[in-house]
C-alpha cells in the first residue's frame, strides 16, 4: 500500500472528522443544556458558508470574511432562538424535531432567494492556496491544514471555557440541573440563548471552512446534519468528549472505507463484484458501525454521566 | 386523544361521521374530477391517498405506539425500487431470480424486504428512547438513501425510470381512475388493519406501552416485543405504499426516500393528530392540497409551508383532531 497516500487519506479522514465535530460540539451544547433537539442545526452550517462567500466577494478578503461571518451566524442562531426555539424548551421531543424541520424549510428557501439556486465558490487568497511539503513526497493543501489547526484551536478553546471559566461552569451546572441553577438566581434563559449562539457560530464556523473546497450550496447542511447525529449517538448523547472521539473515528472511517474498501473486497470476491458492492457498502459504513455500536452499547461510547 | 369510543352505538359518534364523509368524499370527488376532465385533479388525490396510507402505517407506531420514527421514507423507498429494480432486470436481462413484471412479486418483495429492514433496524433502534430513537431511525432511513445512491446499476442519484408497470390478472394499472380506486382500496384495507389492531389485545398493550411503559413491565409484559412487531407490521405497510408510488410516479429515485421526506410524513401524522385513526389521512390531505395551493402562488413556496409548519406545532399542538375535540370540549362547557 501507498503511505503517502494513506497518510494523506488519514489528513482528509481528520479534517472531516473535525468539521463534524464543530458541528456536533453546537447540537451537544444545546441538548446537553437545553435538552433540545434542533435538525436545522445544520442549516445554519449553510448559512455560515453562504454568508462567507457574500463577504468574500464583498471584502476582497477570504480572511476577514471569515472572521465576520462566524458572529454574522451566531447572530443568526441569536435571532432563531429567540424567535422560535425559547418558545419549545418545555415541549416534547417531537415538538422540537418539528418545530425545527418548519426552520429548515424556511432557512434553506430564504437562502435560495438571497443567493439563488446554483452554490457559490470562494476563491482563496493566494497564501492558502498552496501546498506544504509535510514530510519528503508528502504533498498536502495548506487549506486542509488549515482546516484541522483551526478545528483542533477551536475543539481546545471549547475545552477551556466548558471546564475553566465561570460560564463553562453555569453550562456544565445548568446541564446537570436547570431549575436548581435558575433557583440560585442565575439568569438562565440567557444563558441559553448564549449557548444556542454560540453552537451556531461554531457550524458557521465549519461552514465557512468548508466552502472554500465544496462551495456553498443550498442543502449542504440536510446532508452533514445526519452524519452528525450518527457522531453525537456514537460518542453518547450530550457528551462533549465523547462528540470529538466518535466525530474523527467517523471522519477517519468513512474516509478511509471510501477509498480502501474496494481493494479490501477484491481479497475475497472478484473484482467486478469488489466495484459494484465497494460503494455501496462504503456508503452505508458509518451506519453499519453505529449499528454493532448501539447493538452493543446502547447509550454510545461515552454517555453524559448526569442523565 | 380521540379515540372512537368502544361502545356499540358508534354511530352516535361525530367522529364516526367525520370519518365517514370523507372516506366517501375521497371515493366519489377524484373520479368524479377526472371524467370532468380534470386528470391533474385526479393525480394530486392519487399522491395524496399514498401518502395518506404510509402516514396510517407511521401513525401506528408514532400515534399509538408513541415511537417518534423519522426514517419512514426509508421504506417508501424500498418498496418503490421493489418494483422498479425487477421490471428494469426483466426488461434489460440479469438477476433472473427477480426479473419479472408480475405485480404479486413486486408486492411480495416490496412488503418482505421492508418488514425485514423494520425487524433488523428495529431490533437495534428499540433498545434506545427519546431522542436517541429519533436519530437512530433517521440515520438507518439515510443509510438506505445513501446505499441506492451508490447503485450506479440502478441510476444512482439520477433515479430510474419504471418503463413497465407492475402487472396484474384483469385490471390494468396504466388506467388512471383503475390506480386510483387500487390506491383508495388499499387505504381502505389498511385502515381497517390498523383499527383492528388498536382495538386487539396487542394493540392495547402496545398504547399501553406508550402511556406507562414501566407499568406495562411490572404487569409482566414485555414492550419490546410489542414495538418491535409494531414496527415490524408499520414498516411493512408503508413498503406496500412504495409500492403503489412506484407504479403511480413511474420515476424513482433516491430523493423519495431522503430524511426529508420521513419529516413530512411525520408532520402528516402530526397535523391530523397523533392515535386517531384517520388522523394521518386529514393530515396528508392538507398537507397535500396546501402545499398545491402554495405552489401555484409561489415557486418558493417551502417558505410559507416552513412558517406554517412552525407556527403550527406552536400554536396548535394536537393537530386537527386535537383542535376538534379543544372546540367540542369548550361547546360542552
Amino acid at each position: 500500500m501507498d503511505t503517502s497516500l494513506l497518510f494523506i487519506q488519514l489528513l482528509n479522514g481528520m479534517q472531516l472528522g473535525i468539521l463534524l465535530f464543530l458541528l456536533s460540539a453546537g447540537l451537544t451544547l444545546t441538548f446537553g443544556i437545553m435538552d433540545f433537539v434542533n435538525l436545522s442545526h445544520g442549516s445554519l452550517y449553510m448559512l455560515g458558508a453562504f454568508i462567507c462567500a457574500s463577504l468574500t466577494q464583498l471584502t476582497g478578503s477570504f480572511i476577514l470574511a471569515a472572521l465576520l461571518a462566524i458572529p454574522l451566524t451566531a447572530l443568526c442562531g441569536l435571532i432563531i432562538e429567540l424567535v422560535v426555539v425559547r418558545q419549545l424548551y418545555s415541549r416534547h421531543h417531537l415538538d422540537h424535531v418539528l418545530a425545527t424541520f418548519g426552520l429548515i424549510l424556511c432557512l434553506d428557501t430564504l437562502a435560495e432567494m438571497i443567493w439563488g439556486p446554483a452554490g457559490i465558490a470562494i476563491p482563496l487568497p493566494a497564501f492558502l492556496n498552496g501546498q506544504v511539503e509535510v514530510f519528503s513526497g508528502v504533498v498536502i493543501p495548506t487549506f486542509r491544514l488549515l482546516i484541522i489547526t483551526v478545528g483542533l484551536t477551536a475543539a481546545a478553546g471549547l475545552y477551556l471555557l466548558v471546564n475553566h471559566t465561570k460560564i463553562g461552569m453555569l453550562i456544565r451546572a445548568g446541564a446537570s440541573n436547570r431549575t436548581m441553577v435558575g433557583a440560585l438566581g442565575v439568569d438562565i434563559k440567557t444563558l441559553f440563548t448564549g449557548v444556542f449562539a454560540l453552537g451556531a457560530g461554531l457550524a458557521g464556523l465549519a461552514g465557512l471552512l468548508v466552502a472554500p473546497i465544496a462551495e456553498a450550496s443550498i442543502g449542504m447542511g440536510n446532508e452533514i446534519i445526519i452524519t452528525t447525529f450518527v457522531v453525537i449517538i456514537i460518542g453518547g448523547i450530550g457528551s462533549m468528549k465523547g462528540a470529538f472521539i466518535a466525530a474523527l473515528l467517523i471522519g477517519l472511517i468513512d474516509t478511509l472505507g471510501r477509498s480502501y474498501l474496494d481493494d479490501l473486497f477484491k481479497l475475497i470476491m472478484s473484482s467486478e463484484a469488489a466495484e459494484t458492492a465497494a460503494p455501496a457498502i462504503s456508503a452505508m459504513l458509518i451506519y453499519l458501525l453505529m449499528a454493532v455500536i448501539l447493538a452493543i452499547r446502547p447509550q454510545g461510547l461515552f454517555p453524559a454521566a448526569s442523565r | 386523544m380521540t379515540n372512537l369510543p368502544l361502545k356499540k352505538n358508534i354511530s352516535r359518534h361525530p367522529a364516526f361521521w367525520i370519518n365517514t364523509i370523507a372516506l366517501v368524499l375521497l371515493a366519489v370527488v377524484p373520479p368524479v374530477l377526472f371524467i370532468s376532465g380534470q386528470p391533474f385533479w385526479l393525480d394530486v388525490f392519487t399522491r395524496l391517498v399514498i401518502l395518506a396510507l404510509a402516514a396510517t402505517a407511521l401513525n401506528l407506531i408514532l400515534g399509538f405506539g408513541g415511537l417518534v420514527s423519522f426514517g419512514h421514507a426509508a421504506y417508501l423507498g424500498l418498496g418503490a425500487y421493489a418494483v422498479g429494480i425487477p421490471v428494469y432486470h426483466s426488461l434489460y436481462g440479469g438477476m433472473d431470480s427477480i426479473a419479472s413484471f408480475n405485480g404479486f412479486l413486486h408486492i411480495g418483495l416490496a412488503v418482505g424486504i421492508s418488514a425485514l429492514f423494520a425487524l433488523l433496524t428495529g431490533a437495534i433502534s428499540l433498545r434506545t428512547r427519546g431522542v436517541n430513537f429519533i436519530m437512530i431511525t433517521m440515520a438507518f432511513g439515510q443509510m438506505i438513501f445513501y446505499a441506492i445512491v451508490a447503485l450506479e446499476n440502478y441510476g444512482g442519484d439520477d433515479g430510474l425510470t419504471i418503463d413497465v408497470r407492475s402487472e396484474f390478472p384483469l385490471i390494468s394499472l396504466d388506467n388512471p381512475l383503475t390506480l386510483y380506486t387500487v390506491c383508495y382500496l388499499s387505504l381502505l384495507l389498511v385502515l381497517l388493519i390498523v383499527y383492528r389492531i388498536t382495538r386487539s389485545r396487542f394493540g392495547l398493550t402496545l398504547q399501553g406501552a406508550r402511556s406507562n411503559e414501566q407499568r406495562m413491565r411490572s404487569l409482566g409484559i414485555n414492550c419490546y416485543r410489542y414495538q418491535l412487531i409494531a414496527f415490524v407490521i408499520s414498516g411493512a405497510i408503508c413498503g406496500y405504499a412504495g409500492f403503489l408510488l412506484g407504479n403511480f410516479t413511474t420515476f424513482i429515485s433516491p430523493e423519495m426516500m431522503d430524511w426529508t421526506r420521513s419529516g413530512e410524513l411525520m408532520f402528516m401524522v402530526i397535523l391530523g393528530g397523533a392515535a386517531f385513526l384517520l388522523g394521518p389521512v386529514f393530515g396528508a390531505a392538507v398537507f397535500i392540497l396546501l402545499e398545491q395551493l402554495l405552489r401555484e402562488v409561489t415557486i418558493h413556496w417551502h417558505l410559507p409551508f416552513g412558517i406554517l409548519l412552525i407556527l403550527s406545532v406552536l400554536f396548535f399542538n394536537g393537530g386537527l383532531a386535537g383542535a376538534v375535540s379543544r372546540l367540542r370540549s369548550f361547546k360542552n362547557q
